[in-house]
């Protein structure tokens, strides 16, 4: 489902000396449906570029992404656009929403945008907002003035709305308590079950464990740094 | 699916300075494109050719017209432009006055573009300019008031409502949030986004604020002296930009 190979990028910095910062080489990934690789090594190896490339976020200077019939390394935006509305989901570590839009549309919305049926896409979010412990009363409110905690759970509710093929997690149980984070594998295993393509980053060792099917060590990629 | 816009090397030259050069791009139906850059860089003038508003000296602009298809608009007659500029399009002005009547009142700002569509039946536009005042957010009970006894939030909404209630296609934003307090600016954002999704509709959005376009646009393009430097997926530009002046340009946000 998730096909990476012969990745490279580097950070040119035009406005400081055009400095040119190499951050992964030769990276190769493959992840088949119904199964979750967790990418390890040190902070700073390059787990998030990793991830952000796949997600279209980050360019890649060389070699292929694909996600299902998509090479993200090299579409168009709107295929991207279109990959990312049906196909390939995105859980970041921070909730980016538009101010006063209340928690129920803003978890609902990736169902609304496949074309679901507003009754239909809230009753999908009230069950998720309700099964991570979001108190009723808070539902009608922006998650702007929520703790961070329950950012991360509304963010989670939201990448976890739309049944996507394919799931990009970076650190879903961060923040969050034993209760949550219990919540939060039994999704990653539910969507394993359903036959979505995972790949994770997890500090939570015992999480990775429990739900990571095997682990691949991004500081393989990491160029040498030359001095 | 075919571009609702296809725009091919529009060029505008102010004597011997360049207002915009050898811009190119297809607009899809349901897309929001964000063009960014400093003032003096080229886009309102860029938004103001694609809009009608001032002849290009070069380029084609074509837009997928219901009646007949792709047309060239820059060619197309003054009576056919305007007729879009009524129909199919719609232009949202930074200051609202320049997009209001000031001396009409709120429905009769929203009436008007009905009535130069061809309705005539005064129960049926004031209805559908309650409706639209309504889904703007202004109380039904201002309807008879003037924009002028306005706040500046409530003129820039009424404009949208005049704007959107003949159903247009592709709607031109020119710093719709431009000026407003960020309470104000939140609520414009929400209402804008809920608008596009609804109605599907097309939009190009000039503005300085990457906040904004963050939140509104899927693709942006950036502009320098006249020129589009970069364009992408919006967080891609945003978190990755890839051209020297995209990247100034990103890292000279205050951090809030």
């Amino acid at each position: 489902m998730i096909e990476v190979s012969g990745v490279a990028k580097s950070f040119v910095l035009h406005n400081q000396g055009s400095a040119v910062i190499p951050v992964m080489h030769g990276a190769d990934l493959s992840v088949a449906p119904g199964e979750c690789v967790a990418l390890v090594g040190a902070s700073g190896a390059g787990k998030s570029t990793l991830m952000r490339m796949i997600y279209g976020n980050y360019t890649a200077q060389a070699g292929r992404i694909a996600v299902g019939d998509v090479d993200v390394a090299s579409a168009p935006p709107r295929d991207i656009l279109r990959l990312r509305r049906e196909t390939l989901g995105y859980v970041s570590q921070f909730l980016r929403v538009v101010p006063r839009v209340p928690t129920l549309q803003v978890v609902a919305e990736p169902l609304r945008a496949v074309g679901a049926d507003a009754a239909r896409a809230e009753a999908r979010a009230r069950d998720l907002l309700a099964m991570l412990n979001i108190p009723e009363r808070l539902w009608s409110l922006s998650p702007t003035t929520f703790s961070g905690g329950e950012q991360q759970r509304v963010n989670i509710a939201r990448g976890f709305a739309h049944d996507y093929p394919a799931l990009l997690l970076d650190e879903p149980t961060a923040s969050l308590d034993a209760t949550n984070r219990a919540v939060v594998l039994d999704l990653i295993e539910a969507a394993k079950a359903r036959g979505a393509a995972i790949v994770g980053i997890f500090h939570d060792e015992a999480a990775r464990a429990q739900v990571c099917d095997r682990e691949v060590d991004v500081s393989r990629f990491t160029p040498e740094r030359a001095a | 699916m075919t571009p609702l816009l296809q725009v091919d090397g529009l060029s505008k030259f102010y004597g011997q300075r360049i207002g915009c050069a050898d811009v190119s791009f297809d607009l899809y139906p349901g897309e929001v494109m964000g063009i960014v850059g400093e003032s003096g860089s080229g886009k309102s003038t860029l938004l103001n050719c694609l809009a009608g508003h001032l002849p290009p000296d070069a380029g084609r602009v074509m837009f997928d017209t219901r009646a007949e298809g792709m047309r060239d608009t820059v060619t197309m007659s003054e009576p056919e432009r305007r007729m879009l500029g009524r129909t199919d399009w719609a232009f949202v002005h930074q200051h609202a006055r320049d997009g209001l009547r000031m001396n009409v009142s709120a429905g009769g700002n929203v009436g008007e573009r009905l009535m130069a569509v061809g309705a005539r039946h005064y129960g049926d536009i004031r209805s559908q300019a309650i409706d639209w005042l309504g889904r703007v957010e202004i109380a039904e009970d201002r309807i008879d008031d003037r924009p002028r006894q306005f706040s500046g939030g409530m003129q820039q909404r009424l404009q949208i409502a005049r704007n959107l209630v003949t159903g247009p296609r592709l709607v031109f934003m020119d710093e719709p949030t431009g000026g407003l307090d960020v309470s104000v600016q939140a609520r414009l954002l929400d209402l804008l986004r809920g608008l596009v999704r609804e109605m599907g509709l097309s939009a190009i959005i000039v503005t300085h604020d990457l906040a904004v376009v963050r939140l509104l646009a899927d693709r942006l393009m950036v502009m320098k002296d006249g020129h589009v430097v970069e364009t992408g997926l919006t967080d891609q530009v945003l978190d990755d930009p890839q051209h020297a002046y995209s990247q100034l340009l990103v890292s000279s946000v205050l951090q809030v």
